[in-house]
């Protein structure tokens, strides 16, 4: 039994489906996250999970017992704001000490936890703060430590990342993992930034129009996409559309009118219809002078692309390229610059070939 | 932002001077004859309190102004209690039908002539048979107060971030204590802000008061309309003085409150 069950919930505003004949399972002590643009439901379903929204229908089942229609202060779940909401007029201790006062707690015991709580997220010496007298980050920590102080059993961050700066919002993502396992605490995150949902998150689940498209962990979501939607949703990735020409023992070959045949391992399940997209992310496309020898008898199979390099835009870690095909297509290749001095670098208006393998294709359904 | 201090060219310093003057000369010389020893209004006779004296002797005029200060008080009070009720109502209540409609009806006082709301408000109390004084003028002062009331609040609660009482209520308050507890403390200064507000409009009213007002309890307003119908003592002066003197105050700390609240506000937002 999970311990936080989602059996077919689903939220209407007015002729807005915002979350549609949705189920999720969430395991106890997870780190869960749910990705998609603005306006897929994410923050709704959030919402829902925390009481302050109400299913049309299904249920949400914690521990067994279905709290959809409790409310949010009698659930033992709490949330992370995405501006943090904090109570202006009371100091940090007292905004932590929020949540332990209305549940009763003995005052000797509140001064403890909130002092543990401090230390968790390291406030030591702000406590007699107001809000206003912290910067961005700390408010953060106020907001995340006031949130963990009743011990929920699921707490909820919305956005929690979204108003720090990039490099603060890196730091801050390992210690949010560092303070889930070490509470054991499951974590449910909104976000619609990938980067932050795969660095953190065990499993992600897609989410576009109210619908959970997919549930994965960041590694098969990138490299195994259910859908052309979210092939092109998470991270870069060149697509060709074409039709299955021949199928050869997990081969198929695909003749697309903007790349050529093109050799393709096929993935399970198998793709049942005929017209496909050909899929290949930008780091996985070659770039070389001369064309690579192929090798048939194996399963490398090399599809080649002769092309001119339409521009180059040098990134540090990695340079991308576009090299445009003689169809007028565009493939993007994107090189980790592994040396300082990098001698095969690749200028505009050079003649390359872009190569990749058949086992790096992905083959989706269009 | 770098604060940037411009000397005001000639032109300028010219028209606020005029500006300036014509609103407050009347006043300023109101306040210096208040301060004549002449019994005659227009002739200047040297400095002298003499008339403060006398308003403080004539029983009449304290009675006035003690009706008016009462009245004001309680009216004010029970405004800002309906006023501030109507604003919780209006920008966290759900969004029910015909709320466009209400809120518009709630502002009407705004924008109504007063001899209008003075008078419906007499019929009202004559068809209810009721005795005019201290009370009738007291309710017909909470309606005309109580939208200003009404307006600052609102204005203040749809600047406060709602997500405030919903973190409260994660946190285990149920909405009435999510709202005792977190909303009340922030809107706090927009209420006092409210009953100033609606303290000084009571205060300064004389034509709602006179149509809802009784044989022997005239507020201060009234009761020197009537004595300034037989010619202008210097006491009047007097007495204005004070007056302004009343408001100004009230409208000092009223709009320390509303700078305090917004500086509260401002903190709530992210940064």
């Amino acid at each position: 039994m999970p311990l936080l069950r989602i059996e077919g919930v689903a939220k209407s505003f007015g002729n807005f489906r915002a979350v549609d004949q949705l189920s999720l399972d969430i395991r106890a002590g997870e780190f869960f996250a749910l990705l998609g643009p603005s306006g897929c439901g994410k923050t709704t379903l959030l919402r829902m999970l925390a009481g302050f929204e109400t299913p049309d229908e299904g249920r949400i089942l914690l521990g067994g017992s279905d709290i959809a229609q409790v409310l949010p202060h009698e659930r033992p779940v709490n949330m992370m704001f995405q501006n943090y909401a904090l109570f202006p007029h009371l100091s940090v201790r007292d905004n932590i000490a929020f949540g332990l006062k209305r549940a009763g707690m003995a005052r000797k015991d509140i001064a403890t936890r909130v002092a543990e709580m401090v230390a968790l997220v390291k406030l030591e010496g702000l406590e007699k703060r107001k809000p206003d007298q912290l910067s961005g980050g700390q408010r953060q920590r106020v907001a995340l430590a006031r949130s963990l102080a009743r011990r929920p059993q699921v707490l909820l961050l919305d956005e929690p990342l979204a108003a720090l700066d990039k490099k603060l919002r890196e730091s801050t993502q390992g210690e949010l993992m560092e303070l889930q396992r070490r509470l054991g605490t499951t974590f449910i995150i909104v976000t619609h930034d990938q980067e932050e949902a795969m660095t953190m998150a065990g499993r992600i689940g897609v989410m576009d129009a109210g619908r959970l498209v997919q549930v994965a962990t960041p590694r098969n979501l990138y490299e195994a996409p259910a859908s052309r939607w979210i092939a092109e949703f998470v991270g870069d990735i060149n697509l060709f559309n074409g039709q299955v020409a021949a199928r050869d023992h997990g081969r198929l070959t695909v003749s697309t009118k903007e790349a050529g045949t093109l050799a393709v391992s096929e993935l399970w399940p198998p793709v049942t219809k005929e017209v496909v997209s050909v899929a290949i992310r930008p780091e996985k496309v070659k770039l070389s002078r001369r064309a690579p020898a192929s090798d048939e008898a194996g399963s490398r199979a090399i599809n080649r692309l002769e092309g001119v390099v339409a521009d180059v835009n040098y990134l540090g870690g990695v340079t991308s390229y576009r090299v445009k095909l003689e169809t007028g297509a565009v493939v993007r290749a994107s090189m980790a610059n592994t040396a300082r001095l990098d001698v095969d670098a690749y200028l505009a208006g050079q003649r390359v070939v872009a190569w990749f393998t058949a086992d790096d294709c992905l083959v989706l359904e269009q | 932002m770098a604060r940037t201090v411009t000397t005001l060219t000639r032109f300028n310093m010219t028209s606020l001077a005029l500006g300036l003057a014509f609103l407050y000369l009347p006043i300023v010389i109101l306040v210096i004859y208040s301060f004549n020893a002449s019994r005659l209004v227009t002739v200047w006779g040297g400095w002298s309190l003499r008339w403060y004296h006398e308003f403080f002797n004539d029983r009449a005029m304290l009675e006035a102004a003690w009706m008016s200060l009462s009245v004001g008080a309680v009216s004010a009070t029970l405004a800002t209690l309906l006023g501030t009720l109507a604003a919780v109502g209006l920008a966290r209540g759900e969004r029910f039908r015909g709320r466009a409609l209400f809120s518009g009806m709630l502002y009407s006082p705004l924008v109504m002539p007063e001899v209008i709301s003075g008078l419906s408000l007499l019929l009202l109390f004559v068809a209810l048979n009721a005795e005019r004084g201290f009370w009738t003028v007291t309710i017909a002062h909470t309606t005309l107060t109580m939208c200003f009331v009404t307006v600052v609040v609102q204005s203040r609660l749809s600047a406060l971030d709602r997500s405030l009482e919903e973190a409260a209520m994660d946190l285990g308050c149920d909405p009435v204590r999510a709202f005792l507890l977190v909303t009340l403390p922030l809107i706090v200064p927009a209420i006092v802000a409210g009953w100033m507000l609606a303290f000084t409009l009571s205060l300064d009213d004389v034509v709602i008061a006179s149509f809802t007002t009784g044989p022997g309890s005239a507020t201060l307003p009234i009761r020197i309309y009537s004595e300034v119908r037989l010619g202008v003592k210097p006491e009047i002066n007097a007495i204005c003085t004070l007056v302004i003197a009343l408001i100004a105050l009230i409208i000092v700390v009223a709009s320390f409150a509303s700078k305090l609240s917004n500086a509260r506000g401002e903190s709530a937002a992210p940064l």
